[in-house]
């Protein structure tokens, strides 16, 4: 079941979605139980911005039929206290969790500008702990308002720009709210994009009851939409992206069982990351390998 | 990780449920801790095409029992308090005995033992009497040790001088107070107790003794009143909130509450209870998936 991917080999297909598992507050939880069975082949971080974000005020999380309306905000500790404080954490853990090899650690990043990308870039290459890079051009709830992924022109020019600053593998997170996510793919391949990696959670709103004013329920007002409500839309668009780009694609989107992943791989996929289900099941990476690695019809 | 519980009872209590799980892998839990539980069969296609995600419970009780005459088994069992105000919730007051649970826990930070020679008041609202439970059972324990051992153990103030102060909507929800010993009971409608609320029984109680340290549990505007109450006599209060969770192991960073730093801290790794002098007003956030 063994994996290359982007210059990386990889044990199994299975890696988190960024910002779904803070390693860190997993490995305090549960010690030993994760680290004898670590649930990714690779792990990525949650969003690193150049800047500390405190991110959205409460409440954060609606939860809504089949799925997750989440408006955090990318909390982080910036650019800096990355750098100083998670990342040597990150690579700590990573190397105490018993896997062979090691699970390489994939540092997501986002900024509102290409200068602001390249310096992430730039801080990036400088770190041996980070094995690759993934650029996050598709959040939606974020007040910043980046919608650098939303238009292939402009995400072009972009990628080409910073390329230069990274020798290491660049995976570009799409977004999904757009009107054509294989045009964004593409732009993203002919900007230097190593991979793409989509669906990023879809832009959603919830509102308080009647009783209650209908007003924004997220203190964010909108958020993004996850889990298994989305893996019909997830599925079509990892399909129409791999049928266009002829870098590997990261799918992912509403997956909670070795046969949702095999249905991401069967249309193009090289790799599946598995977000809202590590929530319910802070073991379903692990799980969804195992089944991947079992005959076709066993569900994991 | 998650494991797979059999329900060994789910029995009435007014208005709520006590559900009990068979545990016999689970490690013990500290007072306040809790648990993500979700029902193996049907968790899923209720109200809205909920629930999906397990949802948060503070342990209420927890037993190491005689094994029940099977040496696998150790006879370890968990209590949650249970209450019917979402699909979530319905769908775990509707356990039978034998049918599964998955759980996830115990999680998060739980009381500390009180200061020596302070005396402790524990202070619950509805549901959230549940964390009181298990504090009580553990003050009564270190209390039975200190009896029979003597001066060997720093002095603790004994289980007869902790005071319960338990509030409640009216008698159905109030019979939940039987989980505790010895409550003092307020009710909304005044057919139990006190009429009026729980932090009225407090203030009185700090009246006399502002050297108690406070331990609550309870809808948020109930904590509010506390921590405003402990604040402006200079009592401390450990708090145990409740807020939205989809995991309960910081993965998510949905369930923060607001800290007088200006930052913010997650109910589930750094709290659920959390001192109260960190917290800026606890009413601020909005309630849980039920």
């Amino acid at each position: 079941m063994s994996v290359r991917f982007c210059r990386l080999a990889l044990t199994h297909p299975v890696i988190n979605a960024s910002g779904t598992f803070d390693l860190i507050a997993a490995d305090a939880a549960f010690g030993e139980s994760l680290r004898a069975d670590f649930p990714f082949a690779a792990f990525v971080s949650k969003t690193i911005t150049l800047e500390p974000r405190r991110g959205n005020p409460p409440p954060r999380l609606w939860e809504s039929p089949a799925g997750l309306v989440n408006s955090i905000g990318l909390p982080n500790k910036g650019l800096a206290g990355y750098l100083e404080h998670d990342l040597p954490a990150l690579a700590a853990l990573l190397a105490r969790m018993r896997t062979h090899p090691p699970v390489p650690l994939i540092t997501n990043v986002m900024g509102s500008t290409a200068t602001e990308i390249a310096q992430l870039l730039s801080a990036c290459e400088q770190r041996s702990e980070i094995a690759a890079v993934e650029l996050n051009v598709s959040c939606p709830n974020v007040k910043t308002g980046l919608d650098i992924g939303a238009d292939p022109v402009q995400l072009q020019r972009v990628i080409r720009e910073v390329r230069p600053c990274l020798s290491k593998p660049l995976i570009v997170k799409l977004t999904p709210n757009t009107v054509d996510v294989a045009a964004c793919a593409l732009a993203a391949q002919e900007g230097g994009a190593d991979a793409v990696s989509l669906i990023n959670t879809l832009r959603a709103m919830a509102l308080t009851p009647a009783s209650r004013g209908l007003n924004p329920w997220l203190g964010g007002t909108t958020g993004g939409l996850s889990g298994p409500a989305i893996r019909p839309v997830a599925l079509a668009q990892v399909a129409a992206v791999a049928l266009r780009v002829s870098i590997p694609v990261v799918g992912m989107g509403g997956v909670q069982c070795a046969r949702h992943a095999r249905e991401l791989l069967d249309v193009g996929a090289s790799l599946v990351a598995v977000g809202t289900e590590s929530f319910r099941d802070p073991g379903a990476g692990s799980r969804i390998a195992r089944g991947l690695r079992a005959p076709l019809g066993f569900d994991g | 990780m998650r494991r797979r519980l059999t329900v060994l009872s789910n029995r009435e209590l007014g208005a709520y449920r006590v559900l009990a799980l068979a545990d016999p892998d689970g490690p013990e839990p500290r007072p306040g801790q809790f648990s993500m539980l979700a029902a193996v069969e049907g968790w899923g296609g209720g109200e809205d095409e909920r629930p999906h995600l397990p949802r948060a419970f503070s342990i209420a009780r927890w037993r190491e029992g005689e094994g029940g005459g099977e040496a696998r088994e150790s006879g370890r069992e968990a209590h949650y308090l249970l209450e019917d105000v979402g699909p979530g919730t319905r769908r775990l007051c509707r356990l039978r005995a034998g049918e599964e649970v998955w759980a996830l826990g115990p999680l998060g930070r739980g009381f500390a033992a009180p200061a020596e020679g302070r005396r402790a008041i524990l202070v619950g609202g509805g549901a959230g009497i549940a964390p009181l439970a298990i504090l009580q059972d553990t003050l009564q324990i270190r209390d039975a040790l200190q009896d029979t051992l003597g001066d060997t153990l720093a002095r603790h103030p004994g289980a007869a001088e902790t005071v319960v102060l338990l509030g409640f909507r009216d008698s159905a929800h109030a019979q939940g107070a039987t989980l505790l010993q010895g409550a003092r009971i307020a009710t909304d409608d005044g057919t139990v107790g006190h009429r009026g609320l729980v932090t009225e029984l407090l203030a009185r109680e700090l009246d006399e003794d502002s050297g108690a340290v406070v331990y609550a549990c309870g809808p948020a505007p109930m904590l509010e009143a506390v921590r405003a109450l402990c604040a402006a006599r200079g009592v401390p209060a450990q708090l145990a909130l409740e807020s939205g969770m989809a995991c309960g192991f910081g993965a998510c960073f949905g369930c923060v509450v607001p800290t007088r730093d200006g930052g913010y801290v997650r109910v589930c790794v750094e709290g659920p209870v959390l001192d109260a002098e960190l917290l800026e007003r606890v009413d601020a956030h909005a309630g849980a998936p039920a």
